[in-house]
């Protein structure tokens, strides 16, 4: 069942670097980051690719695959054609520091910028009850496993570095509507605005709803329609309500 | 040696899963600057693989469930072998740690009442384990991932810098433990990212690394479990107890070859998935143990009712400990009743509605799908045993999860004891809270209990960087080994010899082999590159590790004449009573593994009265028995 599959891979650093070709063996049922194991074991040993679980399950293994941001662990080599080419580059929106893996702290710096969960006052652990269909909602965006390919294809960031900064990408614009739409956080209780926060703070308002984040979501996670459009939607009603506009002149 | 990056803390954790993070929240909660080091990025650890559940005896589901119950499960799964002082604290603390993951922001699965939901699994009498779907661990790990960036936040507001007095190293790799004296004083350690080294000084340190699958060639573990914390601590002059016993979980998936491994949740079987042999019968009614008679049902009929009526009716012995399940299903496919690719066939296409399946076991449809074309809505899955856990691990002081080293913690699946010869589901991810929060509590403890705090020896920290660097120079030298080479070799030889079924001159001639390949190992060196992000070299450091835990695994099994649990001797396949209360500890000495045999603390005369005399006489000695009546008797 097993061929020689032509592989396209991105070598090198923060520097420079080329796609260089090989021909690795494949066989049957093997996905793009068993070949890159392969390639480690037979002819590049100091590869550079991160991996964890194999099964889709942790996130690390994100690559683009002919140009198509996906967990090398789920690419089934099926997909191409044996005669194919196929090309495996790092992450475009992220700084390289070696073959397939890159700098993705960007991603962990955002992430510290969205204010933690904050538990209700006067229930004790044990005391928390909510409705499965109340907690389904934000249950949706933590299936999330990190991967950030939802960032690497957005295109606010991918092809503007300098959005970076005002902007969270997806994957936190969505954390900020999981704890907007928990059933028992108190955010807005101590005085907080998560959905002014997200356009304030992590730059909603430039995205321009193209999907792109939920096409390439390896969870299907429907992130534009299910987290991003409703946080909009809540900043809207907040700012253009005359009443509660009212009162924010009044406040500001 | 140049100048190194030096950094100082009062407790530093290694390992970043959920019995890491739950100890540095802890040890941070009580004012120690604290350093998290992980092998990956940060919340990709191996706990995100855990998929069903959490167990804690909450009640939510049957209101009969309490600690008692729990702790008899534990026990009865683990064949009595358990330290029972740590299975009481498990059971006792586990509804808790539960529960305050809920004020962390945890999102479980609810009851119609709105508490968290629970569901059955292997060898627990009640619905017991929380989760979330089939993705509990993801939940476990981002819960806690969370939880640690609110802390920071917290330094933050009050002290200017996120990382003021909890700091997160990632894709950082410790290869050597600091000593001043007999007692801990830090680690060294490297960037992956640059391979550059870094000394970090610390009096106390938590061994939170998880396992050693990765020595097995099936095995549902990632590349990080190579045993790197056993290896530290072991090499810093702790003990190792129950390296014998090493859980193969039932269900991997066994086809394609390039997914042989990867887990298949137990959730399947929970919730009324049925194993089936090549004629389509459901075999596990053969394989009932008398030890489990009582309470499992021999036919379908009873089987069956009892997911609807489990008090009038005995359990399906798909749901027996794992241990149990993955014998048969080896014997099966020995005995040619296996599926086309060496497996067994799990079913729950026929047990479920598509819409049930879907909502219970998302990501196992997902897996299947993506990896092996199976719709599991509409088709059976291939299943056979892989290499998951390993009971065995540091031997520390149940309740403050201290070893006998001086400053040096372990918790989680690198600490042994808590789940005896075999660890029933849902007991891994209750055991990193339970046992991680006592860890953190106890270094913190022993932190500020301390009058002077330890000092690096610089010359300790030029050693360990010059041995983690030697492999460079090796590269160019003639017999160099190729570490990738290395480590299949051995993982062939603790597959084939030291695997589910085990003999006594098959682990003799492991043991020859694996002192063999320790021989080459020496010439490890560095295939190709330099010290950046090079897995070449990161490789040469594990497999060192990985061949110290494989001798500990062959050594203490072919020092067993017994089988239980998670080890299993065709040559010698009887539960000897004598064996019960005999721990296999093993240490090294002079660079080479020792194991010797010590006696358990028996077991506390209120924790005993919880079992029925019948059921005790199946374990423990006659001898035992009747020093327990006489207690009894004079209390």
């Amino acid at each position: 069942m097993g061929y020689q599959a032509r592989l396209r891979v991105w070598r090198g650093d923060s520097e420079s670097g080329e796609l260089r070709d090989y021909e690795v063996e494949a066989e049957e049922g093997e996905v793009v980051l068993d070949l890159l194991h392969r390639l480690q074991a037979t002819r590049c040993p100091d590869l550079a690719v991160r991996w964890n679980c194999k099964a889709g399950k942790c996130g690390s293994c994100s690559a683009e695959v002919n140009g198509r941001p996906r967990l090398t662990c789920m690419t089934r080599m099926s997909l191409f054609d044996p005669d194919e080419v196929v090309t495996v580059t790092p992450m475009r929106t992220f700084p390289v520091i070696k073959d397939l893996v890159c700098d993705v702290s960007y991603n962990y710096v955002k992430a510290r910028e969205v204010p933690a969960f904050t538990p209700p006052e006067g229930l004790e652990p044990g005391e928390y009850r909510m409705q499965q269909r109340d907690v389904e909602r934000s249950q949706e965006f933590r299936k999330c496993i990190e991967c950030f390919l939802c960032q690497d294809t957005c295109h606010v960031i991918r092809d503007h570095a300098e959005n970076k900064e005002a902007f969270s990408g997806p994957r936190f614009l969505m954390r900020v509507a999981e704890l907007e739409m928990h059933p028992l956080d108190d955010y807005a209780e101590r005085g907080g605005d998560r959905p002014e926060e997200s356009r304030g703070e992590h730059g909603l308002g430039m995205c321009n709803i193209t999907k792109c984040c939920t096409d390439v979501c390896p969870e299907h996670i429907r992130i534009t329609d299910n987290a991003l459009i409703p946080l909009k939607e809540r900043v809207a009603d907040r700012r253009y309500d005359p009443i509660l506009r009212f009162f924010r002149r009044k406040k500001e | 040696m140049a100048e190194i990056e030096t950094h100082e803390y009062d407790v530093i954790v290694i390992g970043a899963g959920g019995a890491g993070l739950r100890a540095a929240i802890e040890a941070r909660s009580r004012g120690m600057r604290t350093a998290i080091l992980c092998k990956s990025l940060f919340g990709k650890a191996h706990t995100v693989m855990a998929e069903g559940g959490i167990a804690a005896a909450m009640g939510n589901v049957n209101s009969g469930d309490d600690w008692r119950v729990h702790f008899r499960d534990t026990m009865r799964g683990g064949k009595f072998l358990n330290n029972w002082r740590m299975a009481e604290l498990h059971a006792t603390e586990a509804p808790r740690r539960v529960w305050e993951l809920e004020t962390y922001g945890a999102l479980f699965d609810r009851t119609p009442e709105g508490k968290i939901s629970q569901r059955n699994f292997g060898g627990h009498e009640y619905p017991r384990l929380a989760h979330v779907g089939d993705r509990t661990g993801l939940e476990l790990i981002r819960t806690l991932q969370q939880k640690v960036v609110s802390l920071q936040q917290r330094d933050r507001a009050e002290h200017g810098s996120y990382e003021a007095g909890l700091r997160v190293f990632a894709e950082f790799t410790v290869t050597d433990l600091l000593r001043d004296g007999d007692r801990m004083a830090g680690a060294v350690g490297y960037w992956r990212e640059n391979g550059r080294f870094v000394r970090l000084t610390a009096p106390s340190v938590v061994l939170a690394t998880g396992g050693i699958g990765k020595s097995f060639k099936v095995t549902s573990n990632s590349w990080e479990y190579t045993g790197d914390g056993h290896a530290l601590a072991l090499r810093a002059g702790a003990r190792l107890i129950n390296m014998e016993f090493v859980q193969f979980h039932p269900t991997g998936m066994v086809w394609p070859p390039s997914v042989k491994g990867i887990l298949v949740t137990e959730s399947v079987r929970g919730d009324g998935g049925v194993l089936r042999d090549s004629a389509g019968r459901r075999f596990m009614f053969d394989y009932v143990p008398e030890v489990f008679k009582a309470s499992y049902a021999d036919g379908p009929e009873e089987a069956d009712r009892w997911y609807s009526d489990p008090d009038n009716n005995r359990r399906p012995p798909e749901l027996l400990p794992r241990d149990e399940v993955a014998r048969a299903i080896n014997n099966e496919v020995k005995e040619g009743r296996g599926s086309p690719h060496g497996g067994v066939y799990l079913d729950v296409a026929g047990r479920l509605s598509t819409e049930e399946i879907m909502r219970r076991l998302p990501s196992m449809h997902h897996q299947f799908k993506e990896l092996a074309d199976v719709d599991i809505t509409s088709q059976s899955m291939e299943v056979g045993p892989t290499c998951h856990y390993v009971m065995g691990g540091v031997e520390v002081d149940p309740d403050s999860a201290a070893s006998a080293v001086p400053g040096l913690f372990a918790a989680g699946e690198v600490a042994g004891g808590m789940h005896g010869s075999n660890r029933l589901g849902g007991n891994s991810l209750s055991d990193l809270l339970v046992f991680g929060k006592r860890a953190g509590a106890g270094a913190a403890d022993y932190v500020s209990g301390l009058e002077r705090r330890p000092e690096v020896d610089p010359a300790d920290v030029d050693e360990a960087v010059g041995a983690a660097l030697a492999p460079f120079e090796v590269a160019d030298a003639r017999g160099a080994e190729n570490p990738y080479a290395m480590q299949s070799e051995l993982q062939q030889v603790m597959n084939r010899l030291v695997g589910i079924i085990r003999d006594g001159e098959e682990m003799c001639s492991a043991l020859e082999q694996i002192a063999e390949i320790g021989q080459r190992a020496g010439r490890l060196a560095v295939p190709e590159g330099n010290r950046q992000f090079n897995p070449g070299w990161h490789l040469v450091l594990d497999v060192r590790n990985m061949l110290l835990v494989g001798e500990c695994v062959a050594a203490a099994a072919l020092r067993r004449t017994e089988s239980r649990g998670g080890h299993t001797r065709d040559d010698h396949p009887r539960m000897d009573p004598n064996w019960r209360s005999r721990l296999l500890g093993c240490v090294l000495r002079d660079g080479a593994v020792e194991v010797s045999e010590q006696e358990q603390e028996p077991m506390r005369a209120d924790l005993m009265r919880l079992f029925s005399r019948e059921e005790l006489e199946k374990y423990f000695t006659a001898e035992e028995l009747a020093v327990e009546e006489t207690a009894s008797r004079t209390e």
